[in-house]
């Protein structure tokens, strides 16, 4: 894949957040590109950054308290970063669209469905009502909603239906690259396999780059191309899916897998990770993980690794991982 | 069920209903519940939102009143007992809740919180209980540092252990954990496990773990429940019922889940459909509508059979469909 084709590329992002007077550092030097029809997921705990992100990239992060420090966002060659609040209003919704975590807060309460649908068809293409209204059916259809569902408010609707919805939303102007932040972990498992089936039929029909954010590691396995881990801000380990689940190489990722309990192997007892993710008000020094990494060295503390080629696009953070490995790749 | 003798049970229900009263009619939240759980062990309770699983947790430990139906602990029926056996039956029995934020008095420290239940069961003396909140503290894994730290002050996982130290203070015999790890990160949620089952060892606890999660059920439990719609549909050894699936609901939820494994991805088997209703629900097998072997006889009234030892099932086409 030669440089120019690249649809989506974010070089070296940190965003800051300032609140009662501390700073945050919510994402420090973040890299990774995507193409069209590939999935990336972003993979992590609770506060690694990966929302934010995703709003640096939508350009949605709150003016106030955030700033983003450095960094070009690239999208099809335009610097997103430098791009104007109106052309940014053009971008969003039609070039790039998000899907929120909770289809509960996502909707308005006091509008019909179809209607919330048709509103941003009507915004983005210069479209009649009426053909707006037939396009924003055919989009519930599309989600496997029926046609006179339209009419409906959000609360007569289910949780699975409601993230249907605003999935065809997002979906309504065709968007080429959706951002998905946990579309579904609110969801029940079995809503959680259709909804996650439809997105990648739509994703496939459209040709659709997706960034999917998300700590569950089986949808990630199901969807994704490539995946990011992210810890504390940083992207610690990067490849694609089978470097990943098949050669995992970062103490983190390593440790991470051993915490979650699977389907298909028994062990009596889960691995800690001991400890809690660092305060990104006050990072660590060196590696941020090496407070709870069992292979910390002195060094580690002190300086910082950067990411290093495991093999082909396969790098990892940690400067130690081929002597924790036996020195080996993918072998 | 089983051959077991009855010294090994702790608690027993059986026909167990609670139904609310809404404006629409009668929602039938556990209808007609039977299952039992012996001392020391942990029973697995399984299903999606709205099958009615915590409020079967809440209903076994009597914060919500049953309907009908019998709960059996250590023999004696808590639906029948008057306020002072109750008050008894309480300091024995004790709940963990999902969410840690919520469920804690945000204006008391944590350890007034646990200092609370202890003063509240009398088990201690007055001049000890400082002493046994720190020792509830270490039994829980919380640094003593953190005694007079508010809710707001503590991350998730520590905020678990506040709720799981208040559950312990009472010295219960049987907690009710109702999806205690689901509101935490992956790296926590195994601290807290391993946490629950290391105390299940130390004190000999009985638990309910209830759940949405299959993985972390598989992981905890020696027994399960699967839940749909009020109704028990399949209960059977644990390690069994993700070998040996009979009913076709437990099949389609075991196969909904996304493997970590990436070498063999499994087919996945779709359910049409969402939850129907469970307000005024009609007799017959309440999966009827989503299920892909459906046919006249499921319309009638169900009931557990146990189709393999010790594992019961509520389908009238099981046998067929498993070729038992």
């Amino acid at each position: 894949m030669s440089e120019n084709n690249i649809f989506l590329k974010v070089r070296d992002l940190a965003v800051e957040y300032t609140s009662d007077g501390k700073v945050i550092h919510a994402v420090n030097g973040v890299s990774f590109s995507i193409d069209r029809g590939k999935t990336l997921a972003l993979v992590g705990e609770t506060g690694a950054g990966k929302t934010t992100i995703a709003k640096s990239i939508l350009g949605i992060l709150p003016d106030r308290a955030a700033r983003i420090r450095k960094g070009q966002i690239y999208l099809d060659g335009t610097d997103l970063l430098k791009a104007s609040e109106n052309e940014m209003l053009k971008i969003r919704g039609r070039k790039i669209s998000m899907v929120f975590q909770d289809p509960m807060t996502a909707l308005n309460p006091i509008m019909k469905v179809g209607s919330q649908i048709a509103e941003t068809i009507r915004i983005h293409d210069a479209v009649s009502k009426k053909e707006a209204k037939k396009k924003a059916a055919d989009m519930l259809n599309l989600v496997g909603i029926p046609r006179n569902r339209y009419n409906n408010y959000p609360h007569e609707f289910s949780g699975g239906m409601k993230q249907r919805v605003i999935i065809a939303m997002a979906l309504a102007c065709r968007p080429e690259l959706l951002l998905a932040d946990e579309p579904t972990t609110a969801l029940d498992v079995t809503i959680q396999a259709q909804v996650i089936k439809m997105i990648k039929d739509l994703r496939d029909q459209f040709n659709m780059a997706l960034i999917l954010i998300t700590h569950d590691l089986g949808v990630v396995a199901d969807i994704a191309d490539d995946v990011a881990v992210v810890y504390a801000g940083e992207i610690v380990e990067y490849g694609s899916k089978e470097d990943i689940y098949l050669h995992p190489k970062h103490p983190y990722t390593k440790a991470l897998f051993n915490a979650i309990p699977n389907l298909e192997t028994d062990v009596d007892r889960l691995e800690n990770i001991k400890g809690l993710p660092p305060d990104p008000a006050q990072l660590p020094e060196g590696c941020c993980f090496s407070p709870r990494c069992t292979y910390a060295l002195e060094a580690c503390t002190r300086a910082k690794s950067a990411l290093a080629t495991v093999e082909n696009r396969h790098c990892c953070s940690c400067s130690r991982w081929k002597e924790i490995d036996g020195g080996n790749g993918h072998e | 069920m089983g051959g077991m003798g009855m010294s090994d049970t702790l608690i027993e229900v059986k026909h167990l209903k609670k139904y609310f009263d809404v404006p629409s009619g009668q929602l039938h939240a556990v209808d007609d519940v039977s299952f039992k759980i012996e001392k020391k062990k942990t029973m697995g309770i399984v299903g999606e939102s709205g099958c009615g699983k915590s409020t079967l947790g809440r209903t076994l430990i009597h914060l919500l009143e049953s309907t009908d139906g019998s709960i059996f602990f250590e023999g004696r029926d808590v639906t029948r007992l008057n306020a002072k056996e109750l008050n008894e039956f309480r300091h024995q029995v004790s709940i963990i809740f999902q969410d840690p934020y919520s469920s804690l008095n945000p204006r008391m420290t944590a350890e007034q919180m646990i200092a609370e239940a202890l003063k509240i069961t009398k088990r201690c003396k007055k001049d000890q209980i400082e002493e046994e909140t720190r020792r509830i503290f270490d039994m829980v894994g919380l640094d003593r540092r953190f005694l007079k730290s508010y809710p707001h002050e503590l991350d998730g996982g520590r905020r678990q252990r506040v709720g799981i130290g208040r559950a312990l203070a009472i010295n219960p015999k049987f907690i009710v954990c109702d999806e205690p790890v689901s509101a935490l990160d992956v790296s926590i949620q195994a601290q807290i496990l391993n946490l629950l089952m290391d105390l299940q060892e130390q004190v000999g606890l009985t638990y309910v773990f209830i759940t949405h999660n299959m993985s972390v059920v598989r992981h905890i439990s020696d027994n399960i429940c699967v839940m749909y719609l009020g109704q028990l549909i399949e209960t059977c050894p644990t390690k069994e019922l993700f070998t040996t699936p009979l009913h076709p609901y437990t099949k389609a939820l075991l196969s909904a889940i996304p493997s970590t494994d990436i070498t063999k991805q499994k087919e996945q088997v779709l359910m049409k459909g969402e939850l129907t209703s469970p307000i005024n629900p009609v007799p017959g097998c309440r999966f009827y509508a989503r299920c892909d072997h459906s046919c006249e006889k499921c319309l009638e009234p169900q009931s557990l059979q146990e189709l393999l030892p010790e594992h019961f099932v509520s389908c009238c086409r099981a046998r067929e469909l498993n070729q038992l």
